[in-house]
């Protein structure tokens, strides 16, 4: 048992997938450890989707080695889906039932569910629970999602984008749902596209850009290293600067040694009568790193 | 839980949703209720001869034939439709993540709708013996029920099966009905055809909604002497529900085809 526990929940290796011409995944290696908090980041299209999916075992491999609680997820069937909660991007439940009865129902399916009004609990639903699924706002019913995946008391829980569409209250009141599950013990693979959402919730991170995983660790390994510090200011470009961005109005320097920098902006500042309107320094964050790496920034 | 304790109580939570969804339930139950009084009305005063060869009052033919259009319409039309809209959903995606086996869903939902023609040819036939005085199958009861478990299965698998050549559920409709109404109109369910043309009775004959017609009127013929089985005829719609079964194991899908 302990052995069992000590084994990574989700291995990749080599995973490819191939959609006719195009090569959706071009051989990504993944290992998220029991209990953690694992972010899966890209740009749409990047191939989050097909790569938590081929983990789910709604489809199939090109090439690699895939493994989910010790299984291959293309042939665990019932064993393992008994063992993993599922919230897709796009999904649908039976809409002429109340949130209790599909909570329920699904309940039946696993060997060792949670209860019911504790699962609904959980996510926020308790005093819409009798109310029917569609009588619920679009993120009432992304928790209803989330309560359905967990009411089998998953050991790993996937959840493809499972706060898009959300303000910004309802997104930290998941991101404090998604945090208990944590401390319950459960492992949870993400996707998102809000480096927010990782930076705040994920132990670790990788992020997927063309089908390649081109950076992965904590969120704050990810952010150090290189130019480290962001300063922006609405105004015209220092002269010792070459390497500050203008776009807008706004300038941005990026650098790794902001003291140095600051001094000599301000001193130039000072002297040439700039306002360094709306000054901000700020550290490198996830969203500029994923901004370089996925070529979506500049 | 059982796989098969698993099936029935996915019935249980079908029907649960069924009658929640008023327009369905309606449509289901109206149209066949309203039919019957209908053609009573226009056709009833005619005699027509059944399959079995004797002539009846039109109220006893259309007692059987809309019984079969019944079981048909819960069955088929709603089977497909219903799957097709799961599927588009997302509803049937979610479940293959789900440790309930796949056959159990369908099960489920083919449990469902079979409860639910059951329930309409009961109607249908208490509104024949009360507003029509048409006998009760009392005496073909085992082919009442063989008929009515045969064609449940088989036109159930064949909606199982129409749902492969649904893109999505707005084209649920037109392609389920697109299937099933010429095949009403041909094989002598709403309207019994007088002199059609030939070849229209022979491809009426290919199709398991004839065959299925006729079983029927054999079972609710008041002067039928023996139990009411048409083996011939049940042969016929039992071979379509095997390839209707063939072909959804071969094509059907889980996932929205978007």
């Amino acid at each position: 048992m302990l052995a069992a526990m000590s084994e990574p929940a989700v291995v990749a290796r080599g995973l490819r997938k191939r959609y006719g011409e195009v090569e959706a995944l071009r051989g990504i290696d993944l290992t998220v450890a029991r209990g953690e908090i694992f972010a899966l980041l890209g740009p749409n299209g990047a191939g989050k989707t097909t790569a938590v999916e081929i983990l789910e075992g709604h489809r199939t491999r090109s090439s690699g080695d895939v493994s989910v609680l010790g299984m291959d997820p293309e042939r665990g069937g019932t064993r393992l889906r008994e063992r993993i909660g599922i919230v897709l991007q796009e999904t649908g439940v039976d809409p002429y039932l109340t949130a209790r009865e599909a909570v329920s129902m699904f309940r039946g399916y696993y060997p060792r569910p949670r209860e019911t009004d504790e699962v609904l609990e959980a996510v926020g639903l308790a005093d819409r629970a009798d109310e029917r699924i569609t009588r619920l706002s679009g993120g009432q019913r992304r928790r209803l999602d989330v309560a359905l995946a967990l009411v089998g008391d998953p050991e790993v829980l996937f959840l493809d984008e499972p706060t898009t569409g959300f303000d910004p209250s309802a997104r930290r009141g998941a991101w404090r749902m998604i945090r208990s599950l944590r401390s319950g013990g459960t492992t949870i693979f993400l996707t998102t596209h809000y480096m927010e959402e990782a930076q705040e919730l994920a132990d670790r991170a990788a992020i997927l850009a063309g089908g390649r995983i081109v950076a992965e660790g904590k969120p704050e390994e990810l952010t150090r290293g290189g130019d480290t510090t962001r300063i922006r200011y609405r105004g015209s470009p220092p002269p010792f600067a070459p390497q500050a961005s203008v776009s807008g109005g706004m300038v941005e320097i990026s650098t790794s040694d902001a003291v140095r920098d600051l001094h000599r902006l301000t001193a130039w500042a000072l002297e040439a009568g700039e306002a360094l309107d709306g000054l901000e320094v700020r550290p490198r964050s996830l969203e500029d790193v994923y901004l370089q790496l996925t070529g979506e920034g500049a | 839980m059982t796989s098969v304790a698993l099936a029935a109580r996915q019935v249980f939570y079908e029907q649960r949703s069924f009658w929640r969804n008023p327009p369905a339930a309606v449509f289901t139950f109206v149209f066949p209720i309203l039919f019957l009084f209908l053609f009573n009305l226009v056709f009833g005063a005619r005699r027509v001869t059944l399959a079995t060869g004797h002539e009846v009052p039109g109220s006893v033919f259309y007692v059987p034939a809309i019984a079969a259009f019944s079981l048909i319409t819960a069955c088929f039309t709603n089977v497909a439709m219903g799957i097709a809209i799961a599927r588009d959903r997302g509803i049937l995606k979610r479940m293959r993540g789900t440790p309930l086996p796949g056959w159990a869903y369908l099960t489920g939902r083919i449990g469902s709708a079979t409860a639910i023609a059951l329930l309409l040819v009961a109607i249908v036939a208490a509104v024949g013996k009360l507003v029509y005085d048409t006998p009760l199958p009392t005496n073909t009861l085992p082919g009442l029920v063989t008929t009515l478990v045969v064609g449940a299965a088989s036109f159930a698998a064949l909606g199982v099966a129409v749902t492969a050549a649904i893109r999505d559920a707005d084209a649920a409709p037109a392609v389920v009905n697109a299937v099933i109404l010429p095949l009403v109109f041909i094989s002598d369910v709403l309207i019994p055809l007088e002199d059609p043309p030939r070849w229209i009775v022979a491809v009426g004959y290919v199709f398991p909604v004839r065959h299925l017609s006729e079983a029927m009127q054999t079972v609710f013929d008041p002067l039928q002497a023996g139990a009411g089985l048409e083996w011939g005829h049940l042969g016929v719609v039992a071979a379509w529900g095997l390839a209707g079964a063939a072909a959804a194991l071969r094509f059907f899908a889980w996932e929205p085809r978007r």
